[in-house]
């Protein structure tokens, strides 16, 4: 049996059997690595955009190359991002320096540890791996419509997760997530020192500090996206499952 | 449609609380137990950094051909004290780098004898804190040069650079530790892009320490001291910004 690690039904141990429908299927549907390090990124991840913003105020411009400031041509000239949206509140460059870099280690130390328990425990190999079969057109087509008829589960396999899922997911972690942490690593100087390949990697260091803006506001369209579809997909539910572990299958929709 | 209200509610929940949480954020970084640890990032990106690092890793050098264009100057553009005044207006002609401190052989070197050292010529990436950088040439001795030149014991810990300028009325300096004192790419710097440094960029000589962002790239160097500590140095926290405004000691992050 792949893909779903226990099957269980707390429900009947904690309310009086239902005489006439049998108790819905309750599915252990997330591991408790991965609960751990969602609940982490909850909160670094709040931290590290509100202190990025604040970072940035202290310039914003952004710039392609291994250079750039004021008398440079930026690609990019941001606004004054407002003190309710940064970390601290008020224009603190330090401050919010200090912020971003003791999370920053939260968020790459987390992620190291996200990816090697999920290694362990098999989550990544179980839950994440995308089949070629997955990735056909007709296949993507068809879940693209379930998604837009707010289908989201798979009733032979509800506890799965779909392909665009997967999709969304893996690529957070795997390219996103990763991205953010190498350009962060790249922007600083005692970094390039010793590992002077790095930031080559992303083309130099305004380049970098660029792709790390850009990657941000990758990661907060899929905060977007993924806050919505959690919305839609039954919030109690589904933030249930992310604390405890245990997700209840839906009635199917038709 | 009650699962409407839920929603609607959680969403209303969701950003009030992120509201609270940001609000929250300045609340406890009054905290000091909280404060400490927030701050100790810098000595964990320190002690890993150093981890990965050798006393030979340089920071990259550049040709000439990538050099910025124009290369910003920041900070104090002309300390503008009688004494600078005084030096800047015979051309540094009488002036002395003092090299005291925890030295067996305390230093006071002319400009014509720190011309006279063999230099080190390097293009290198300036990085402002703020995120701005831009790539200049410097030339000038190596630090490491001067402190065995000075015979500095074996007790130093940091080398703090005293400098010319005021900042919002306060002596400038900053600090290095041995580390980076001793790197081959640290040097005074006295000529920048092929001519003796301007007022603007630190005239008549600056340092640079290429490991590290821009505030420790001390401008107007007028002294440089050896100390064990640097409780007793300026406020304690390792230079002007370290003391002032809490920027980080460590500014190779």
């Amino acid at each position: 049996m792949d893909g779903i690690a226990k099957i269980d039904s707390p429900a009947s141990h904690a309310e009086p059997i239902r005489p006439v429908n049998a108790p819905r299927q309750w599915i252990y549907k997330h591991q408790v690595t991965t609960r751990i390090w969602h609940w982490i990124n909850v909160v670094t991840v709040f931290i590290m955009i509100g202190s990025g913003l604040g970072i940035l105020n202290a310039h914003p411009h952004l710039y392609w190359g291994q250079y750039g400031a004021n008398l440079d041509p930026a690609w990019l000239h941001l606004p004054r991002w407002p003190g309710w949206m940064t970390i601290p509140g008020h224009y603190n460059l330090a401050l919010s320096r200090r912020w971003h870099m003791f999370f920053a280690l939260v968020f790459g130390f987390g992620l190291l540890f996200f990816m090697i328990s999920s290694l362990i425990n098999r989550h990544f190999q179980r839950q994440l791996r995308i089949s070629s079969g997955e990735l056909s057109p007709g296949h993507l087509w068809f879940d693209i419509k379930e998604h837009l008829a707010f289908r989201f589960h798979d009733s032979k396999n509800p506890g799965a997760f779909n392909v665009l899922q997967k999709i969304a997911y893996a690529s957070t972690i795997f390219f996103f997530i990763p991205t953010l942490i190498l350009t962060g690593l790249a922007m600083s100087p005692g970094m390039n020192a010793a590992w002077p390949w790095l930031i080559e990697l992303f083309g130099g260091r305004s380049s970098a500090r660029s792709i790390h803006f850009i990657g941000m506001v990758a990661l907060i369209g899929f905060i977007v996206v993924h806050l919505a579809l959690v919305m839609l997909a039954g919030p109690i539910g589904e933030i249930r499952s992310m604390i405890t572990g245990y997700w209840q299958v839906p009635e199917e929709r038709h | 449609m009650s699962s409407l209200i839920t929603r609607r509610a959680l969403v209303a929940g969701a950003a009030g609380s992120a509201g609270l949480l940001l609000s929250g954020c300045d609340q406890i970084a009054e905290n000091p137990t909280f404060r400490k640890i927030l701050f100790s990032g810098n000595d964990i990106h320190r002690a890993m950094q150093r981890l990965l690092s050798t006393d030979r890793s340089l920071a990259k050098e550049f040709s000439e051909s990538e050099m910025s264009p124009v290369f910003r100057a920041n900070g104090t553009l002309n300390p503008g004290t009688p004494e600078y005044n005084a030096h800047l207006a015979n051309k540094f002609a009488d002036f002395g780098l003092r090299v005291d401190g925890l030295v067996n052989r305390p230093l006071n070197i002319s400009m014509a004898e720190l011309k006279a050292m063999p230099t080190r010529t390097q293009i290198t990436r300036h990085d402002c804190v703020e995120g701005w950088s831009a790539i200049g040439k410097w030339h000038g001795p190596m630090l490491g040069n001067i402190l065995k030149a000075a015979d500095v014991k074996s007790s130093a810990r940091h080398i703090v650079f005293h400098c010319a300028d005021l900042f919002h009325g306060k002596n400038y300096y900053t600090s290095i530790d041995m580390f980076d004192a001793f790197h081959p790419q640290t040097i005074l710097a006295w000529a920048m892009n092929n001519a003796p440094i301007t007022v603007a960029h630190g005239a008549p000589i600056r340092l640079r320490a290429e490991r590290q962002l821009g505030y420790k790239h001390a401008k107007y160097v007028m002294r440089v001291e050896a100390v064990a500590s640097l409780a007793g140095i300026g406020m304690g926290q390792g230079g002007y910004w370290e003391d002032n405004v809490d920027y980080d000691n460590y500014a190779g992050i």
